[in-house]
């Protein structure tokens, strides 16, 4: 059997002689390699980035929206019939073990003023069980406590937006503003939260107690309503579970017969989410996809040269297989050459291809993310590529005649 | 039991429709230690009579033993094998890998039979000093004159101990005097170290260095000579004194 580290030198010297020709080689896997990582690196980013979104909105969240109305015939949509109560929502976190927090929501839209500034905004009703729900930190000040909403003060928390319209620089904290000329004490500053998917300012927002927002700001038709309550599972695989158990208990809460129709939906927005996170996988599958043909190509190109790297050193063949050189002697030293090529050319490409997702996030400012996997599976497929397209014209060599090769001018 | 010995070889080569018979039922023994030369015009199958006798090509019949072996019942690999330990192939156009520096080539057999490095490196600076290039190692083919490359493809040749050089016209490209050089260390090799020399010629006074001289003509033996090479190393004279064989000019 041929020494593999002999037959290793024997293939550099060999590829060192054409150094132009082995350069041009290996550029067609550099560019296949490079555009296999590159795009694999943007889509990564893409998906990244959804779900980033999703970990903002709040992740393993369940929105419970009250029923629609029926007024004579008319159905009148989701959110038209106010069903749901703050004591539904206390249910649902006693007695749901799949689920980890709830936050009812009272909201409206309300002037806000302070000092000679104003500005209309979206106040929302809730509990301190809110920034949990969403993933929502405090920047400063404390959150208000159950105790607040118990005796609904007059406290509140202020988004960056808000802040940015009545405060300017200034530190919010302890200052009054007046919400529809009602005074409420700033208790905290809510962190930047960014835009939604659809383009919503999420930072546009006065969170207070709800009870406060029932008996103060927005009033309620009876007593207790929410109009919306958010509820966070426990975990991804809880959201099915959950899903069931709050249909269970507000089925029984609010008395509906097993014949009769909700007066609620539950709606899981995570799943949504998920949904659009997966076609963004499959997208990068897609670019990935694109981008290994030219890695084809580029494996193609190795075949090329080596078909006719093995004509030219048809006399060398001879030579060797003279003195003795084995079918794969002779098959080894082609196919190691072939691979040489390819991992060169692919560790170039890893270089190639980094370089450049990083250029596409800085020019184009795209999150690109290079995972350790696409580089690795890159490299592999570009081995396997050397070792594919080097067979052929191994094996071709290795079936010389030794009287003709050597005889070969 | 010879060291070679070939049984009514047959060698046909098809070109289309036509069949041209290169060698017609050719026997032959060798036995170890002789220095045999091959003589005959182009055509005569001489080259294709070192061809089978080199593993490098089949008979379409016959049979060949080599150290007793059937040859013919031998797969492509085995005859590499046999290529690799048994014989030491030495070309009129000394066949060095080129841009390969003279130690690397005449390590090449080495590296067929999985000697490790360090041995390879050993043996091949024996060879080389045993043909008169020490310290020429590092050499490269085209920076070594046409007798130095020769001296090269011999080390190479013996690097394995084989018992078998075979030499095709291994002075064509050289000198008279080059060529003496070259006869004279083939000669020492077979006089002391006992390998089996086979070299192919057209010229007398190369063919006089040989104990044994078998000529061809047609594809087939039309003369097989011993005779008592002249014991002086140095030899200028012509081979003409050999009488020529009654079979000669047979069509």
């Amino acid at each position: 059997m041929i020494n593999i580290s002999s037959t290793i030198k024997i293939s550099l010297r060999a590829l060192r002689v054409n150094k132009m020709r082995s350069a041009l080689t290996m550029l067609g896997i550099v560019i296949g390699v490079g555009a296999v990582i590159a795009m694999l690196a943007v889509g990564t980013g893409a998906s990244r980035r959804i779900s980033e979104q999703i970990s903002k909105m709040g992740s393993n969240l369940i929105m419970i929206l009250p029923g629609a109305t029926t007024a004579g015939g008319v159905r009148m949509g989701s959110g038209t019939q106010p069903t749901l109560t703050f004591a539904d929502a206390e249910a649902i976190l006693k007695e749901s073990p799949a689920v980890s927090d709830v936050a009812p929501v009272l909201n409206g839209v309300a002037q806000v003023v302070y000092g000679h500034q104003n500005w209309s905004t979206g106040v929302i009703g809730t509990t301190p069980g809110m920034l949990n729900v969403r993933d929502w930190p405090l920047v400063s000040g404390r959150s208000f406590t159950q105790q607040d909403v118990k005796s609904a003060t007059k406290v509140c928390l202020v988004g960056q937006t808000v802040i940015e319209n009545l405060f300017g620089d200034m530190d919010p904290i302890g200052q009054v503003i007046r919400i529809k000329k009602i005074p409420f004490t700033v208790i905290g500053v809510l962190a930047l939260k960014g835009q939604t998917p659809q383009g919503q300012d999420q930072d546009d927002t006065i969170y207070v107690p709800v009870t406060t927002a029932q008996k103060k700001l927005f009033g309620t038709t009876f007593p207790g309503m929410v109009r919306t309550i958010m509820v966070k599972a426990k975990s991804g695989e809880d959201l099915a579970s959950a899903e069931r158990q709050i249909n269970e208990l507000l089925r029984q809460r609010h008395r509906i017969g097993p014949k009769q129709d909700n007066d609620f939906t539950v709606r899981n927005l995570t799943q949504f989410m998920q949904a659009q996170e997966q076609s963004t996988k499959v997208m990068t599958l897609l670019l990935g996809a694109i981008a290994s043909v030219s890695l084809l190509v580029g494996g193609i190109g190795i075949m090329n040269i080596m078909l006719v790297s093995v004509t030219e050193r048809t006399r060398e063949i001879g030579i060797r297989m003279a003195i003795g050189a084995k079918t794969w002697d002779i098959r080894l030293q082609f196919i190691i050459e072939a691979l040489i090529l390819s991992l060169i050319g692919g560790i170039a490409g890893i270089i190639a291809g980094i370089s450049s997702s990083l250029i596409i996030s800085a020019l184009a400012g795209w999150s690109t993310i290079v995972s350790p996997v696409s580089v690795l599976v890159a490299f592999g497929f570009s081995g396997f590529v050397g070792m594919f397209f080097g067979f052929y014209p191994a094996y071709k060599a290795s079936l010389l005649d030794p009287i003709e090769a050597l005889r070969y001018e | 039991m010879p060291l070679i010995e070939v049984h009514e070889i047959t060698k046909i080569y098809r070109l289309g429709d036509i069949e041209l018979k290169a060698l017609h039922e050719v026997s032959l023994t060798i036995e170890k230690g002789e220095f045999v030369a091959i003589m005959g015009p182009s055509g005569s199958g001489k080259s294709t009579f070192m061809n089978v006798l080199g593993c490098l090509d089949r008979p379409t019949s016959g049979q060949y033993f080599l150290e007793g072996i059937d040859v013919g019942g031998l797969d492509r690999d085995d005859l590499a094998g046999i290529r690799n330990k048994k014989i030491g192939f030495v070309f009129q156009g000394f066949n060095l890998l080129p841009r390969t520096s003279a130690i690397e080539n005449v390590e090449l057999p080495m590296l067929y039979n999985g000697l490790p490095a360090k041995e390879r490196t050993l043996h091949a600076q024996k060879a080389l000093k045993s043909v008169g290039l020490e310290g020429r190692g590092d050499h490269q083919p085209n920076q070594l004159s046409g007798g130095q490359q020769q001296r090269v493809a011999i080390a190479r040749a013996l690097v394995n101990d084989a018992p078998i050089i075979l030499a095709d016209e291994p002075t064509g490209n050289l000198d008279s005097k080059t060529s003496a050089e070259i006869m004279e260390l083939l000669t020492r090799l077979n006089r002391e170290s006992d390998i089996t020399v086979i070299l192919v010629t057209h010229e007398n006074d190369i063919a006089a260095y040989s104990k044994r001289t078998i000529r061809f003509l047609d594809g087939s033996i039309v003369s097989d000579e011993k005779m008592n090479p002249l014991p002086s190393p140095s030899r200028q004279g012509r081979g003409d004194e050999r009488v020529p064989s009654p079979l000669e000019g047979e069509g």
